[in-house]
């Protein structure tokens, strides 16, 4: 028997543009829709913001949350902990030492709502109306703190920060907590809530977000030749991990293993990939090896791919460098094309979506495809979803951030 | 425009309320802040923060700490409209 525990995935939640849950989320998913909308309010008219849609959350936190917690967390802390709740009971609520339950979850921004109400608190009236908890709303560290308190979760709590890779960074890290030794069960993912008008400015003037207006559900459509830029999402995905030994010991439904964390930093511009993709093909292949996982048995990859000129073409060339010819039976699956990118929940949330995959053997569409780019190398789902292989199987998930972070994790079938 | 003892008590009862999920019949005057609602240092100045905000009056921190009961800040605040 291995000294290091393999780990598996017993829990999954989630709150995303697409429903308020992982099962209304995938089935919609698989349906190939839209969670993009204009958005009803004048941030267009009032602050000149060229960009008047998003992917916000279906279904609010008010009709979730208790009202002191609505008034006590940031939201990216309230999306946080509907998904945990969720993964917590889909993995039977497990009984587990709080000594041995470790909780990491990432944020890519932390709570920027909470910073900037308080910030015009205080310009329009004072600090004598600053509210006391501002502090610990805003802190990048509060969802992954307000997990902890509710599971007692004592063997960590912890909040890596990687950009639009933070989610994804954060269940690598939990698998590592596991493999350690330091826990036998660890909650992990990521949360957003940005779409508030300062960062859909930001983001703007980076020139990343698309711009077309007039048709918010057909904006994001990663590989098409018409691709403009991200859409702007929200949400959180939340997953269980567990030690193996652990997991069987209390009979424990598995989803799938998570076999394989791949990290790497591609050390070359803050916010653009290195166009030869070595940063990129490093965390994968570290990934793979981790997993002990052959090549001709990855069958899926859920790309990070955010419908930007630049960076979902590296990704596939970066796929087809590190895979080769096994490159040819890969389902691609990019599917911020109906998500939205969740930047800090979006690693979370394509997990999530990749374990599903995995686990039901579906490799969900890439939506808004009309004609695909002419460089792209690597065999992509199109509208409906795709039939994975029976036997033993991989999929892939990358994440990648501003800053050059890149995240590879494998999932293999349980 | 001053608020009554009973206006007072009902407005201080929401903010509660509010902060901690208690039913607003909860909040009665001879509850205790920490003792019966369970309400810790945090909470408490946000409740303050916010019944300033309501009332318009000034509670200086230096007399939160003398306010134990929900009667201790109805009076308190009644009194402050003066």
């Amino acid at each position: 028997m291995s000294s290091v525990p393999d780990v598996v995935v017993t829990g999954l939640g989630a709150t995303t543009p697409l429903g308020g849950d992982v099962a209304t989320t995938w089935a919609a998913a698989l349906a190939g829709e839209s969670g993009a909308r204009t958005l009803e309010n004048d941030w267009a008219e009032t602050y000149g913001i060229p960009v008047t849609f998003a992917a916000q959350i279906k279904v609010a936190p008010d009709q979730v949350l208790a009202r002191p917690e609505l008034k006590r967390m940031d939201p990216s802390t309230q999306y946080a902990m509907i998904a945990t709740r969720e993964a917590w009971a889909d993995a039977g609520s497990p009984e587990v030492d709080g000594e041995r339950l470790g909780a990491v979850v990432s944020s890519g921004i932390g709570g920027i709502w909470t910073t900037l109400d308080g910030w015009d608190t205080l310009r329009e009236r004072g600090a004598r109306r600053m509210l006391p908890m501002t502090v610990p709303m805003l802190m990048p560290n509060s969802p992954v703190a307000y997990v902890s308190l509710e599971l007692g979760a004592q063997a960590g709590a912890h909040a890596l920060v990687s950009a639009c890779a933070s989610g994804a960074e954060a269940i690598g890290y939990g698998v590592d907590m596991i493999r350690s030794g330091r826990a036998d069960v660890v909650v992990a993912g990521g949360t957003e809530a940005t779409i508030h008008p300062m960062p859909m400015a930001a983001f703007a003037a980076s020139r990343t977000l698309s711009l077309r207006n007039d048709d918010p559900q057909g904006a994001s459509r990663p590989y098409d030749v018409q691709r403009d830029g991200f859409v702007l999402g929200e949400g959180a995905g939340v997953v269980v991990l567990e030690s193996a030994e652990h997991a069987a010991a209390r009979g424990a439904r598995v989803y799938a293993r998570l076999a394989g964390v791949g990290l790497s930093a591609d050390a070359y511009h803050i916010t653009s990939p290195d166009p030869e993709g070595r940063g990129q093909v490093a965390a994968m292949r570290r990934a793979l090896a981790e997993a002990g996982v052959a090549h001709h048995d990855v069958v899926h990859v859920n790309a990070h791919a955010t419908s930007t000129k630049v960076g979902d073409l590296t990704e596939t060339r970066s796929i087809r460098s590190v895979l080769g010819s096994d490159t040819d039976h890969v389902a691609l699956s990019a599917t911020k094309s109906m998500t939205g990118h969740l930047l800090g929940g979006a690693g979370a949330l394509e997990t999530i979506f990749a374990v599903k995959a995995v686990h039901e053997r579906l490799a969900p569409p890439t939506i808004n495809v009309t004609e695909p780019d002419p460089e792209l190398e690597v065999p992509l789902v199109r509208d409906t979803p795709q039939k994975l292989p029976d036997g033993d199987i991989a999929a892939i998930n990358n994440s990648f951030g501003f800053g050059g972070h890149n995240v590879a994790l494998v999932v293999t079938s349980a | 425009m001053a608020y009554t003892d009973q206006e007072v008590l009902a407005g201080l009862a929401e903010i509660v309320s509010e902060e901690t999920g208690l039913p607003t019949d909860a909040v009665l005057l001879e509850k205790s802040f920490t003792d019966d609602l369970d309400i810790d240092s945090l909470s408490m100045m946000t409740i303050v923060t916010h019944a300033e905000d309501k009332f318009g009056v000034r509670i200086p921190d230096e007399d939160v700490k003398n306010l134990t009961t929900v009667g201790d800040a109805v009076t308190y605040i009644t009194g402050a409209q003066a």
